[in-house]
């Protein structure tokens, strides 16, 4: 059970909610979070925004029945919070791109600041790509050496592979995709962050599967980040 | 707080359960996830993820949907097959002393034999025979709906069976009455229902079924009321320990089960909710039967 300490909207439908919460998350895991007794049934998977060791702070989009209760949330209010759960984004090195489409940026700042922390020679760029509105550009400023918006265009139009060794990736499917196919074959190393629908959250029901080159994975538990390859494999050969 | 004149366990089918309360296949795959998140071993028992003979890659697109009050999965069976699950997944569960339920499902009575026949060297407390999952095309259905069709499964099964044989039913299924009545006479030593209730999810923008299969089954407190109403009537029609199911979140859904009949509980959905929602239907169950000075659930068994 953890304690909101904020719940702000910083767009018509994201918000940023920090929650109290000892922990010792690392960046690209993910919390299921509840805020409701039986219904909806299942918990909500959310990425972790931001931590120190006693808070988690969430980036979401209200779409649903289930963020639209986080959105009501005030301080003081109790929400359930189990996790952290899944693996970790590679504690990559060098000229570094990280590649958000809409709510998939959440996990990306935390990630940066967290790729800098080990390397601080390390180069970041930020994209972020949105569908109508630019949220939180100004916080990524503080996390990454360059930033890059789109508003209603392609992110991935805006960024050349070539220039970076690692690529990590957050995003609607079809976007990552695309960034995979351009960059494929490059030296850039592609990291893409899955989500899946989830039920339980730590691999015990298989709802969750990715089919990838090495057969299929949890996404909630081998997950939810994967070598672009691995999940962009031609099933063909 | 387990009060020393009253107690949960129970004997199902010759098997001692410390409590009645398992967790249903699918949904706690085999043990070893939530076995890290809360103390399984104060379980009654673990219905493991269901099996088949051989490997099983699942069904592609959407597995998850939810609806009021419940969800619908289509999994389709995906599991490392019988051998690999002897070899690497049974073997985790050595230590512990919760009853270790096995779930078998298969596509054809040559697969379900073949399957009994590599269990039967392994040692475990009962097998549970899904005839029931709703996913598989061409599959578990067809065996569960008809009671004559299920016959010949069952039937084989049970000849060559040496663990005690339960039959997961299928809510599905035309006539639950006469296909337990079916299972009973052929020798099953137990019956559990209710599996998943066939349903349908469309997605309007795609003018598509959600599931790449069409339809997928429904699970959660939204079927509770007709799974109990099933479990009622089948305890009705049989002698032998009936295991029921669905839609169980709370203590009082469980003495509900066990007031229509049924020896032992399993819960599956709720679990989702919260990982040892398990452990709380065990206190609360406790805790009424200390209130009810019930020495034994044997008291309220079937009243109804
Ligand atoms: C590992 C992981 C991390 C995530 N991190 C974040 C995050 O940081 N911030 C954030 O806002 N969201 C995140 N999500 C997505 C978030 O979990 C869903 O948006 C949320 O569950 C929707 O719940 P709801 O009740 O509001 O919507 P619902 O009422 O359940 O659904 C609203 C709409 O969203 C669709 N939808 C629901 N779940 C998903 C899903 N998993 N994938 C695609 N479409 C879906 C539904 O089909 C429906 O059209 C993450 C998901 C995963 C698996
Ligand atoms: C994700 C999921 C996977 C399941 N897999 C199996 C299975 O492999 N074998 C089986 O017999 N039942 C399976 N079931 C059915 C459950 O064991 C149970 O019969 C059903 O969900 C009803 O109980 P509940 O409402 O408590 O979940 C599955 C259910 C779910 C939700
Ligand atoms: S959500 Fe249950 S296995 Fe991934």
């Amino acid at each position: 059970m953890g304690k909101v300490l904020e719940n702000k909207k910083v767009s018509k439908d994201f918000f940023l909610m920090k929650v109290e919460q000892k922990n010792q998350a690392l960046m690209g895991q993910f919390y299921m979070l509840r805020a409701w007794e039986q219904y909806p049934v299942l918990s909500r998977p959310v990425s972790i925004y931001d931590r120190d060791d006693n808070t988690v702070t969430f980036l979401y989009k209200a779409v649903g029945k289930g963020t639209e209760i986080f959105s009501r949330l005030k301080k003081d209010d109790e929400i359930k919070i189990d996790g952290p759960y899944g693996n970790t984004f590679p504690y990559v090195e060098g000229r570094i791109a990280l590649v958000g489409g809409g709510v998939g940026i959440a996990p990306l700042f935390y990630t940066a600041k967290e790729l800098k922390k080990q390397n601080p020679e390390s180069n970041i760029t930020i994209y972020l790509g949105f569908s109508d509105e630019a949220v939180l550009t100004e916080e990524f400023k503080t996390v990454g050496d360059r930033i890059i918006t789109n508003v209603g265009g392609f992110i991935t139009d805006e960024i050349n592979p070539e220039e970076y060794d690692a690529i990590l990736t957050c995003g609607p499917l079809p976007m990552m995709r695309v960034l995979y196919e351009k960059g494929k074959d490059t030296k850039a190393e592609i990291y893409v962050s899955m989500e899946n629908r989830m039920a339980c959250g730590v691999g015990a029901c298989l709802v969750c599967t990715c089919k990838t080159a090495s057969g299929n994975k949890k996404v909630c538990k081998d997950g939810p980040v994967f070598p672009a390859k691995e999940v962009f494999y031609d099933e063909s050969k | 707080m387990m009060n020393q004149n009253s107690t949960l366990a129970v004997d199902f089918a010759g098997v001692v359960l410390k409590n009645p309360v398992v967790l249903a296949s699918g949904t706690c795959g085999f043990g070893q996830e939530y076995g890290k998140i809360f103390d399984i071993e104060k379980l009654g028992g673990l219905s493991l993820k269901g099996l088949t003979l051989h490997y099983r890659a699942g069904n592609d697109g959407i597995r998850i949907w939810e609806t009021p009050s419940g969800i619908m999965n289509s999994v389709g069976l995906e599991n490392p097959g019988v051998p690999h699950f002897a070899e690497h997944e049974l073997p985790m569960l050595k230590d512990y002393h919760f009853a270790k339920i096995v779930n078998l499902g298969g596509h054809s009575v040559e697969d379900y034999v073949k399957a009994v026949e590599i269990l039967n060297d392994y040692d475990f407390d009962i097998l549970e025979l899904n005839i029931s999952c709703p996913n598989v095309k061409g599959g578990g259905m067809n065996f569960g709906v008809k009671t004559e069709i299920a016959r010949e499964v069952v039937g084989k099964v049970r000849q060559i069976c040496k663990h005690k044989l339960m039959i997961k039913l299928s809510p599905n299924a035309e006539d639950i009455v006469s296909l337990s009545q079916m299972c009973q006479a052929e020798g099953a030593d137990a019956i559990s229902l209710v599996n998943t209730f066939l349903a349908m999810a469309v997605d309007i923008n795609k003018k598509k079924p959600v599931f790449d299969n069409g339809y997928a089954g429904l699970s959660g407190p939204a079927i509770k009321p007709i799974a109990l109403r099933m479990v009622h009537q089948v305890c009705k029609a049989v002698s032998i320990p009936v295991m029921g199911l669905g839609g169980i979140t709370t203590w009082e859904d469980a003495i509900e089960f066990i007031m229509a009949g049924a020896t032992a509980v399993q819960v599956g959905t709720a679990s989702f909710m919260k990982p040892d929602i398990a452990l709380d239907i065990i206190d609360g169950m406790q805790e009424y039967m200390n209130r009810n000075k019930l020495r034994d659930l044997k008291e309220i068994r079937g009243i109804l």
